[in-house]
């Protein structure tokens, strides 16, 4: 195992709590309009003028929307392991944030295992490591 | 007042990879467009391109790029980039530049060349960039059209062999047409032989890039008449809508959709809503469509338009391939040109090619493609960042 400091991919995405990570999105103050990435500019809800958010933690679990895998190495920025491993996709659907999430699904597990409208929860996992760091992202773990 | 304007000309250049020139293709195809048309290029008052973002800076003024080339006479010009919708967003300009009474007869041209592999993002790392951002985390244009398919499977119970089946036809189709890059009949053993690239998607099962141009001589009907052609193919609607907040299905290049927890809003699908506004332009129900030319990015996506444009109920497009009714022969063929799987995507050009097929079709000039009492024609495409298109052609 490396001894590299875990970071996260990108930085400011989601939390680094090694059992319940959540994403970090943001909520309008005033319609409750949900983003993920954050917004915290102006507000897309066309009917909502407002400019005030407030950042929040956004549901751990949700339903799968639909899922799929990656059999090729993907262009970069994609940093592939070397030889490639391929890895399932998840869509996610959140139900109180009423939206879906796309991210990549924890190792091990691929398509034989997955349905639509089976909860996933969303779990912390490597990307890749660089020189410096080994670089964590959010991946949706299926529920069995 | 009619809003149709007349197609008086249509041209395509082959599509293939070669990597010559973009411009070399975008002449060819207006040359082709003219003498179609019957006219001179110096009578063209606008000059509307579709631009392409890979080959440069004269890529991004296509316009005045293939104006150039074809030799300057004057003509105004305009670009349009809409992504797959670009070459709809320039014959939108053309029409409402003729129906403005601005211009009477247009050149309307898209032309592309294209790299090997995946369209890959600008370098550097900007994860504020959703293109950039879903690259890094592993998700390519396949991974989506996989989960349109994967959700078709579980939904409604489509299966890998119906993805076979569109591929099937759509080889059929484009087997005969001159333009297309691929021309081989693939079998059903074929395609789910083939390597899988995102589950339940195969190689065969995925459209390629490719080089092409299209072009269109379009213009009011006065101008038609007095050449002599009052009885010309006539655009009948183009529809670039924008999706609806809150847009609910995941779309490249994003890794989210808009939320719909706000009160008084509802979750929308972007695809249904591209025909509809074309439908609502043209005064024509989808019970009137004889053909249509869908987006077949994968041949599973060809299914979920059957439905978009309401040609069946929501869940039963598979069983309209499985029934032969989208094919040559049946009741409402689709991709009559061989699509997507046939050509290969030349992104400003491909929307155009798609009105080319149907003004073949609905003037009786599709040669072995051809199919029966051919009235009404409807495109649908889709591109990144909510664009997407809609053209309907009437007789």
């Amino acid at each position: 195992m490396s001894n590299k400091p875990v970071q996260a991919a990108i930085e400011g995405w989601f939390t680094l709590d090694a059992d319940t990570p959540h994403l970090i999105g943001a909520c309008c103050d005033a319609c409750g309009t949900y983003y993920f990435p954050k917004t915290l500019s102006f507000c897309k809800n066309p009917a909502c003028d407002s400019t005030t958010f407030n950042e929040v933690e956004l549901s751990r679990t949700g339903k799968i929307w639909s899922y799929t895998n990656a059999c090729y190495k993907p262009p970069e920025p994609f940093v592939a392991e070397d030889p490639f491993v391929p890895y399932a996709i998840a869509a996610v659907e959140l139900e109180k944030e009423k939206m879906i999430i796309l991210g990549q699904v924890v190792k091990g597990v691929d398509v034989d295992q997955m349905k639509v409208g089976q909860t996933a929860e969303l779990v912390l996992e490597t990307l890749h490591e660089d020189d410096d760091a080994i670089k964590v992202t959010w991946k949706w773990q299926p529920q069995r | 007042m009619s809003q149709d304007i007349a197609v008086l000309g249509v041209g395509m250049h082959p599509w293939g990879k070669w990597g010559r020139n973009f411009s070399e293709y975008g002449v060819y195809a207006a040359r082709e467009a003219l003498k179609d048309a019957g006219i001179p290029w110096q009578d063209v008052q606008f000059v509307s391109g579709a631009a392409t973002m890979r080959c440069g800076y004269p890529g991004y003024v296509a316009g005045a790029t293939i104006a150039q080339a074809l030799g300057w006479q004057g003509a105004q010009v305009n670009t349009s980039y809409a992504a797959c919708a670009s070459g709809s967003q320039a014959l939108a300009a053309a029409r409402a530049k003729i129906l403005a009474g601005e211009c009477e007869v247009a050149l309307v041209v898209g032309a592309d060349t294209t790299p090997k592999g995946f369209l890959a993002p600008a370098k550097g790392y900007r994860p504020e960039d959703p293109d950039w951002l879903r690259f890094y985390l592993g998700i390519t244009n396949p991974s989506y059209f996989a989960l349109y398919a994967r959700r078709r499977m579980d939904l409604y119970g489509d299966t890998e062999e119906d993805f076979g089946l569109v591929k099937i036809k759509n080889s059929e189709n484009g087997f005969t047409n001159p333009n297309a890059r691929y021309k081989k009949k693939f079998t059903m053993e074929e395609i789910l032989n083939s390597a899988m690239v995102a589950d339940p998607l195969r190689l065969l099962q995925i459209c390629a890039t490719s080089d092409g141009g299209a072009a269109m001589i379009v213009s009011s009907m006065e101008y038609a008449k007095r050449i002599g052609k009052a009885n010309a193919v006539k655009v009948a609607a183009v529809s670039t809508v924008t999706p609806t907040f809150a847009s609910a299905v995941v779309e490249m290049p994003d890794i989210a959709t808009d939320s719909a927890a706000a009160a008084g809003v509802e979750a929308h699908s972007f695809r249904a809503a591209l025909p509809k506004k074309a439908y609502e332009q043209a005064g024509i129900g989808p019970e009137d469509v004889s053909l249509a030319e869908v987006y077949d990015l994968s041949s599973a996506l060809e299914l979920d338009w059957y439905e978009d444009l309401m040609l069946c109920p929501r869940g039963e497009a598979a069983q309209l391939v499985r029934e032969g009714t989208t094919k040559l022969g049946g009741r409402l063929p689709v991709n009559t040109s061989g699509g997507l799987a046939c050509f290969g995507e030349a992104v400003p050009a491909q929307a155009i090619a798609q009105v080319c097929e149907l003004t073949w079709q609905l003037r009786g000039q599709a040669g072995e493609r051809q199919i029966a009492n051919a009235k009404v024609g409807i495109t649908a495409n889709q591109g990144l960042f909510g664009h997407g298109s809609s053209v309907i052609l009437k007789k």
